[in-house]
């Protein structure tokens, strides 16, 4: 089908753009990559009435290394978060888990911002965004805030972004030379939306786990962390039957959604399975000597 | 409102190196904007939800699904179609050429999505692995073919290109 019909601007500041958003309220919407709103308004599911177009907007698309974080503009396209030297210096796994999304032709057009905006529950970058707490710098009417990715996420599909508030840059924490990651997803054929992804960072001091993070991603309505298993890996001995205990907490602590894609039941085997590889994956670097 | 909802938006864009300039209604896709207002129908329309591939055009130097860009964002940009590939119809490029003589296609639905996408991964990996083929085209989607002979295509392909290549260069 073709999209209803819209007005369609193009402003070239972000103050242009929220005044739009705050103007039009609910029947504005954004218009970053495309590669989710364009397919919804084409089904017709979406039908705003004013498209703010920000892809011309200035100052929105950097990337910008710090000592401590890498910050990445909103409409940083996947595919240069997938293949920038500067992010995959900081953050491995967000360029790894970036190299997942779609086809070569989606990462061309689809954008960091749009992506957690988006909040699908089987995407990538908002599994690692909550993986790593990243923060994300958000700019309305009201003014500018930060707020934790895990804050970020309410719902399928649903953010506790207020209307006319627009994402402009994310923070990712650099991931340590002492820290090892995993990132494991299932597909049924490359470029598939994953049905789960699990996520992992772990430091290991003195022969044990110092520290963890685990995240899954579409198992659930929303990303997040299992501090269940990370507490399960944290004080332990790294190794083949501590992997796989973790993976079992994980499979236990999740409440899988139930979809056309995948059972709850065949989703928390995916889970367990995933856990266990992206931690098999994170202590293979580990031992490696490089995360 | 009606009339605000489609009013037009100016741009000036290249397409296949030639230069236009068009009014266009905002929901107007760039796949039906090459169909339509350039009768360059070589750029198929499928599934509308870039999925297929079949749309996949070049936009500034990288592939693109034209059913997921408007027209009205095309300004300034320049667009490469499959019409823009062979500079003379009687000497096709060399992955159109392979797609020809290897049964690369049936009904050629695909082919456009297919040759674009397929040209893309052989200008960046010269030497591509069967898998690293199947994984680049997992985005287009062929009703016909069954996949085999299009793989054997690119494979081909790459080596003509790799043969063209000027010497003391790499390939
Ligand atoms: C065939 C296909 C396969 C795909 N596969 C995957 C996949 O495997 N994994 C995956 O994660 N994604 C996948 N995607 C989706 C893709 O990653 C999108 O790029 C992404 O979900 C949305 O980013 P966008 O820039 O395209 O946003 P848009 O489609 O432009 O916008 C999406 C939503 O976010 C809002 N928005 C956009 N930018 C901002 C901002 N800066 N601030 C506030 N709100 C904003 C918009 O208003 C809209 O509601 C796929 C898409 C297609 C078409
Ligand atoms: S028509 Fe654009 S991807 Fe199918
Ligand atoms: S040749 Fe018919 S769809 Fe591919």
């Amino acid at each position: 089908m073709k999209p209803a019909a819209f007005a369609y601007c193009a402003p070239r500041t972000l103050e242009e753009a929220i005044s739009l958003l705050d103007e039009h309220g609910y029947d504005a919407k954004l218009l970053a990559g495309g590669q989710s709103l364009v397919p919804l308004m084409n089904l017709r599911l979406a039908r705003p009435t004013v498209l703010v177009d920000i892809n011309r907007v200035d100052g929105l698309a950097f990337v910008e290394s710090g000592d401590e974080v890498v910050r990445i503009g909103a409409m940083t396209r996947h595919h240069t978060v997938a293949t920038s030297s500067e992010i995959r210096g900081a953050s491995p796994l967000l360029s790894h888990a970036a190299g997942h999304i779609g086809y070569r032709a989606i990462r061309h057009r689809g954008t960091l911002g749009g992506s957690l905006a988006h909040a699908d529950p089987a995407s990538e970058l908002p599994c690692v965004a909550v993986t790593q707490s990243a923060t994300v710098r958000v700019t309305g009417s009201a003014g500018e805030r930060t707020i934790r990715a895990d804050e970020l996420f309410l719902a399928e599909m649903t953010t506790t972004l207020a209307p006319d508030e627009i994402v402009t840059s994310v923070a990712i924490p650099r991931i340590r030379p002492d820290e090892g990651w995993g990132f494991r997803e299932f597909v049924r054929k490359v470029g598939d939306f994953a049905v789960v992804m699990a996520a992992a960072l772990l430091r290991v001091a003195d022969g044990r786990v110092a520290s963890a993070r685990l995240g899954l991603g579409g198992a659930e309505g929303t990303p997040r962390r299992v501090t269940e298993a990370e507490q399960a890996l944290v004080g332990s001995v790294l190794g083949a039957e501590t992997i796989e205990k973790a993976a079992r907490v994980a499979a236990e602590a999740v409440e899988p959604t139930s979809d056309i894609h995948g059972s709850a039941d065949y989703r928390r085997r995916l889970v367990h399975a995933m856990t266990r590889r992206a931690l098999q994956d994170a202590l293979g670097r580990l031992e490696a000597g490089h995360g | 409102m009606d009339d605000v909802l489609r009013q037009g938006v100016e741009i000036r864009l290249t397409v296949n190196g030639r230069k236009h300039r068009e009014v266009v209604e905002p929901r107007l896709l760039l796949a039906d904007f090459l169909r339509q207002r350039l009768g360059l129908t070589g750029t198929h329309l499928g599934c509308e939800q870039g999925v297929c591939g079949s749309c996949t055009v070049v936009v500034d130097g990288e592939t693109m699904r034209s059913c997921l860009l408007f027209a009205a964002q095309m300004d300034g940009s320049g667009v490469e179609t499959i019409e823009g590939l062979a500079d003379d119809p009687d000497r096709l490029h060399p992955v159109q050429q392979a797609f020809w003589d290897h049964h690369g296609l049936q009904c050629g639905f695909c082919t456009p999505g297919m040759v674009l996408t397929a040209k893309a991964l052989l200008e960046e990996n010269p030497e591509p692995s069967g898998a690293e083929i199947r994984e680049a085209l997992a985005g287009n989607i062929c009703r016909c073919t069954g996949y085999v002979f299009i793989v054997d295509s690119v494979k081909a392909a790459a080596e003509t290109m790799a043969s063209n290549a000027p010497r003391g260069e790499s390939p």
